[in-house]
């Protein structure tokens, strides 16, 4: 089901909202870098850059894209353990 | 617009929420059993809670003219303990004769352990054995996939199991399609930061259709928004969306998974 609203009327409405969310984003990477210390190798600081990474990827229509919600989701999502039967032992 | 608010728990909520949900065109409301905040102790603490569900809440809601439906069952936090779970769902039966009872719920997984499963399966149990509607609480953030395949494999490995009259709640992008493709009824629960926001439910809605997909509040004792339903409807009318595809989503199709109980009617 379509949105009833075209793509031009969508970016008219979401741009300073998209703007405002990359500038917040961009300040807190700062500030986490000013604080003493390092966090560079903390594991959720590699799934951070990972999720920027899924925001640069293909637009819909191509593989890959017109998801990258649900690909951030599973970034931050453990994975599916199929076995889980037998190691939870039910 | 009249609308459901098919999950949130109002014992947690003061008066003025019934007066505004009901100015917000709220005319029913569906309370699952959940977690409290802490931990009871005893099976009694779960007596009082259901009374609570059964006698009280329903009275506070008609106050304000909404309709108060509940379901029962010790949550999945509370599921650790097994032989205090074992003596929640002994009590179950006698409350389901309640006239506001809809089914067994919200039970499923937390933290995806052992005894959560263990009592989910038995929570099955009651719900086959007494014909009852089944809400489902998946787990939130990093376990919610894993949880929410698990429920569905043991959903899917019981052959007593209506697929109809299951409602998969919690729903978000990385496991809705799995719930509507399996024959759930999905719930997408607006709840700020950890859940779904109304700009990414009306996404869902455009990308999966309204087909047995139901959006709600989750309003409890933490921070939640009980009017987040209405929330929605504003952002769908917002970018055009029919009343007809919104009065769906919000109105008809709480109906009309609600109407598997006998227990359901708007009259
Ligand atoms: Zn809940």
């Amino acid at each position: 089901m379509p949105s009833p609203m075209n793509a031009a009327e969508l970016l008219d409405r979401h741009y300073l909202e998209v703007r405002a969310r990359l500038l917040e984003i961009a300040a807190t990477l700062d500030r986490i870098d000013r604080g003493d210390g390092t966090a560079a190798e903390d594991a959720r600081m590699q799934q951070i850059r990972a999720g920027l990474q899924i925001l640069l990827r293909s637009p819909a229509g191509e593989s890959d894209g017109g998801n990258r919600a649900e690909q951030i989701q599973h970034l931050f999502s453990r994975p599916y353990e199929a076995e889980w039967r037998k190691s939870l032992d039910i | 617009m009249d609308y459901i608010d098919p999950h949130i728990h109002m014992v947690s909520r003061v008066t003025d929420d019934y007066a505004m949900l009901s100015r917000m065109g709220c005319v029913a409301v569906s309370e699952p059993a959940f977690w409290a905040g802490f931990d009871r102790g005893t099976a009694d603490g779960f007596r009082d809670y259901f009374r609570q569900l059964t006698e009280v809440e329903p009275r506070r809601a008609a106050d304000y003219g909404i309709r108060h439906f509940t379901w029962l069952c010790i949550n999945a936090k509370e599921a650790e303990n097994v032989s205090l779970s074992r003596e929640v769902i002994q009590m179950i039966p006698e409350f389901l004769k309640a006239p506001n009872v809809l089914g067994i719920g919200e039970i499923g997984l937390n933290k995806n352990t052992r005894n959560e499963a263990t009592v989910f399966l038995e929570h099955l149990d009651v719900a086959a054995e007494h014909e009852q509607l089944i809400l489902i609480h998946t787990p939130h953030l990093a376990d919610k996939y894993q949880g929410t395949r698990m429920i569905l494999d043991m959903l899917g490995g019981d052959a007593r199991i209506d697929r109809s009259r299951v409602l998969v709640d919690h729903v978000e992008e990385h496991t809705i399609r799995e719930v509507l493709d399996a024959g759930y009824w999905a719930g997408m629960t607006l709840y700020p930061l950890t859940k779904c926001t109304p700009q990414r439910a009306a996404d869902m809605i455009e990308q999966f259709g309204p087909e047995r997909l139901m959006a709600n509040s989750a309003g409890d004792w933490g921070p939640s928004k009980p009017t987040a339903v209405p929330d929605l409807i504003f952002e769908l009318r917002r970018r055009g969306h029919s009343d007809a595809l919104i009065k769906k989503v919000v109105y008809d199709n709480p109906i009309e998974f609600f109407s598997g109980s006998k227990n359901f009617s708007l009259k």
